[in-house]
């Protein structure tokens, strides 16, 4: 069926067709409205979930952890402060292996307050050991929603789906909501390796040693550090496993797209511009712009940030003449965290092209069509002029 | 309370195991191995960070044959909240949710996510082992320390702030049953844990718990001390049922009775070394007025 709705139905819908059991969040601008629509859902009996309206993102994330670990689906949501107020829990959901789904409704972080959208938030939280997967208009956020429970699931890796605060949360957009028939045809119940049951006990999270200790029984039990490694190594996997769940998923609902990287006009291009979330949309304007100047030029949108998808960045990439990183985030001191990802993916490519890192839209500064083109042109005709330091766009001193 | 359960029937089933990694005298052994009894085996525990997770063993061993999960410090309630989702989620509505917090994780870190789930009114039993500091950690004063014991956090003159009174807090948020025990009278908590588990809503159970390296005394004398705390009439058992105050036990029997001197409690611990003789007849004072109003009121 498709309506027109905002970002955060789009994603309510997705978290009601996963049939999620558990539900649990606290209110923060722009995510509210999603979890309004989920606790609607609930009251008015269209949801068979429980909907626990906590005091603290830290509890939210308490619940759904608890609740995963005795065997139910779960889901939560937050944006900014909230998000980081989640930290040590963020960490604790990847280190117990709790295939939680969370959307990050993606906000700047304070001091000094903002309620506006970049994607320093999440970004901050990329070693916490969860999946991190961008959307950039409703329809992939209701679909990745869904696949993120089936991925999440699969690898026993929790996924955050981020999408960006009131330029998805709360405009308006067409999209079509899958039939519960259809999204049950894909995915399927969840079922725990574990859940804890007085049938069969188990002391789950408990202490570790720097080193692997025998059981009652005798056998080796991996340490803390293997489980560290097992965590890493199922999060690589996790690369290849998203490309079976976009086929599973293309088989059920005759729609599919790049689970790494949504390309546009880029076939033939000289130069790439990529970045996370719906600001690829965004540069397809200016691409159009700059190819009628005659400028081989093109955009990538880059879908799954953690982990990495080094292999296909380079593939992507490597035989450019240059590539421009546009992004709403900062590692304080340094690069933006994408730009030096994507430096660190073209280290090992043979041919390697010139990159370039644009800082824009901090605490929702407005991004103008007119400014990208003229730093994306300056970039493809001058491509040697800049140097490492990132470039700011729009920053008024 | 019904029928009191005495050691002729209480249930043989050991639900901790033997050799665990709890100190010699340790009053949260007692306590554990009593409440787990008295929570029996169809129970989920939820845990934070404190010395229970110590004697519950290291990974890949467990000292309890009751399923746990291990939470953060300050999740406690809010864990236990998740863990009773799940089960509403799955139909079950016969397991007891059991959420396990010592003094720092209940008084401190914990009471948002406490005041939270109680307000929302989860159907869980909150069990605070109250050793009056933070003893995992090597005995750094938290809330629940009293007024001028000496920790590594206070380490000359004391602490100089009061108890925080944690059950009235969880009673100010008007669930059916919040009740206090000793590790010193472990049957009074057995029943106290099985009446809470016939009682839907929250349930808090706050248990005096002595630690022999904490306070200072040979860990012979745990029970001992643990009884000189409600005999001097500084820690009282108690029930609050649906708001109403009743003494219990051993506290019960002091009504209208003389009271040991709470010097007698002090003189036995090391840690009260920096109490002044005016501190002690302060604290008296303070105690002979609560137990004036306990008076007053019996009669």
């Amino acid at each position: 069926m498709h309506i027109i709705e905002s970002g955060n139905v789009a994603a309510a819908n997705g978290v009601k067709l996963a049939k999620v059991q558990v539900v649990a969040a606290y209110p923060i601008t722009p995510q509210t409205p999603l979890t309004e629509k989920l606790s609607e859902f609930v009251d008015a009996g269209e949801m068979d979930a429980q909907y626990i309206p906590v005091e603290s993102e830290h509890s939210a994330l308490a619940v759904c952890i608890a609740a995963s670990s005795a065997g139910s689906r779960t889901f939560t949501a937050t944006s900014a402060n909230g998000l980081l107020y989640m930290n040590e829990q963020l960490h604790w959901a990847a280190g117990a292996r709790l295939p939680i789904v969370m959307c990050v409704v993606n906000r700047g972080i304070g001091a000094p307050w903002t309620v506006w959208n970049d994607h320093q938030d999440a970004i901050s939280q990329r070693d916490t050991g969860w999946i991190q997967v961008y959307c950039s208009d409703h329809q992939q956020i209701i679909d990745t929603v869904l696949k993120a429970f089936y991925l999440a699931e699969t690898v026993n890796v929790p996924v955050m789906v981020c999408y960006d605060g009131y330029i998805l949360s709360h405009t308006y957009m067409p999209f079509d909501i899958p039939t519960q028939a259809d999204v049950d045809k894909f995915l399927p119940p969840f079922k725990p390796a574990y859940a804890l049951n007085p049938g069969q006990p188990a002391n789950l999270n408990t202490v570790t040693l720097p080193d692997i200790r025998p059981d009652v029984r005798g056998n080796m039990a991996p340490g803390y550090m293997e489980i560290r490694h097992n965590l890493h190594t199922d999060m690589r996997n996790a690369i290849d496993v998203m490309a079976d769940i976009n086929k599973k998923f293309e088989n059920v609902f005759g729609r599919n797209g790049n689970p790494y990287i949504e390309e546009y006009k880029c076939d033939d291009a000289e130069f790439v511009a990529i970045c996370l979330g719906s600001l690829s949309y965004h540069l397809r304007d200016v691409v159009d712009i700059l190819r009628e100047e005659g400028i081989s030029v093109g955009v990538m949108g880059l879908r799954l940030y953690r982990p990495f998808p080094d292999q296909a960045v380079r593939d992507a990439l490597s035989a450019r003449k240059g590539v421009i990183v546009f992004e709403k985030a900062l590692s304080y001191g340094n690069q933006g965290a994408l730009y030096a990802d994507i430096k660190s993916a073209l280290y090992a490519a043979e041919n390697q092209p010139t990159v370039h890192n644009y800082i824009l839209g901090l605490g929702g500064r407005e991004i103008k069509t007119d400014q990208l083109v003229e730093c994306l042109r300056n970039s493809c005709t001058q491509p040697e002029t800049i140097d490492d330091t990132p470039q700011w766009i729009g920053l008024k001193l | 309370m019904t029928e009191k359960t005495t050691i002729l029937n209480l249930p043989e089933d050991e639900l901790v195991h033997p050799g665990n990694r709890a100190c010699a005298g340790c009053g949260l052994s007692i306590v554990y191995r009593i409440g787990l009894k008295a929570l029996g085996r169809d129970t989920i525990l939820v845990v934070p960070p404190s010395c229970l997770t110590v004697l519950q063993g290291l990974y890949p061993i467990a000292a309890t044959q009751l399923p746990c999960l291990n939470v953060t410090f300050a999740s406690t309630a809010a864990a236990a909240t998740g863990v009773l989702g799940a089960l509403r989620a799955q139909k079950n509505e016969s397991t007891i949710v059991a959420a396990w917090a010592g003094d720092g994780g209940t008084s401190d870190i914990g009471l948002q996510a406490l005041s939270g789930a109680c307000e929302r009114g989860e159907d869980f039993i909150f069990i605070c082992y109250d050793n009056e500091a933070y003893m995992n950690t090597g005995v750094q004063r938290s809330g629940t320390t009293p007024q001028g014991v000496i920790t590594t956090t206070t380490p000359f003159s004391g602490k100089a702030q009061k108890k925080k009174d944690v059950p009235s807090i969880i009673a100010a948020h008007n669930i059916d049953y919040v009740a206090t025990a000793s590790a010193s009278y472990p049957l009074d908590l057995y029943d106290k844990i099985v009446k809470a588990k016939t009682i839907k809503g929250p349930k808090y159970i706050h248990v005096h718990t002595p630690c022999p390296a904490g306070w200072g005394f040979n860990s012979r004398y745990t029970v001992k001390l643990g009884k000189l705390a409600v005999e001097t009439g500084l820690f009282d058992l108690y029930e609050i049922e649906n708001g109403k105050f009743t003494l219990t036990g051993a506290s019960e029997k002091l009504i209208g009775k003389e009271r040991k001197p709470v010097a007698e409690y002090f003189s036995t611990q090391s840690r009260f070394r920096a109490l002044s003789e005016e501190m002690i007849d302060n604290i008296q004072k303070e105690t002979d007025a609560k137990w004036a109003e306990y008076n007053k009121n019996a009669s």
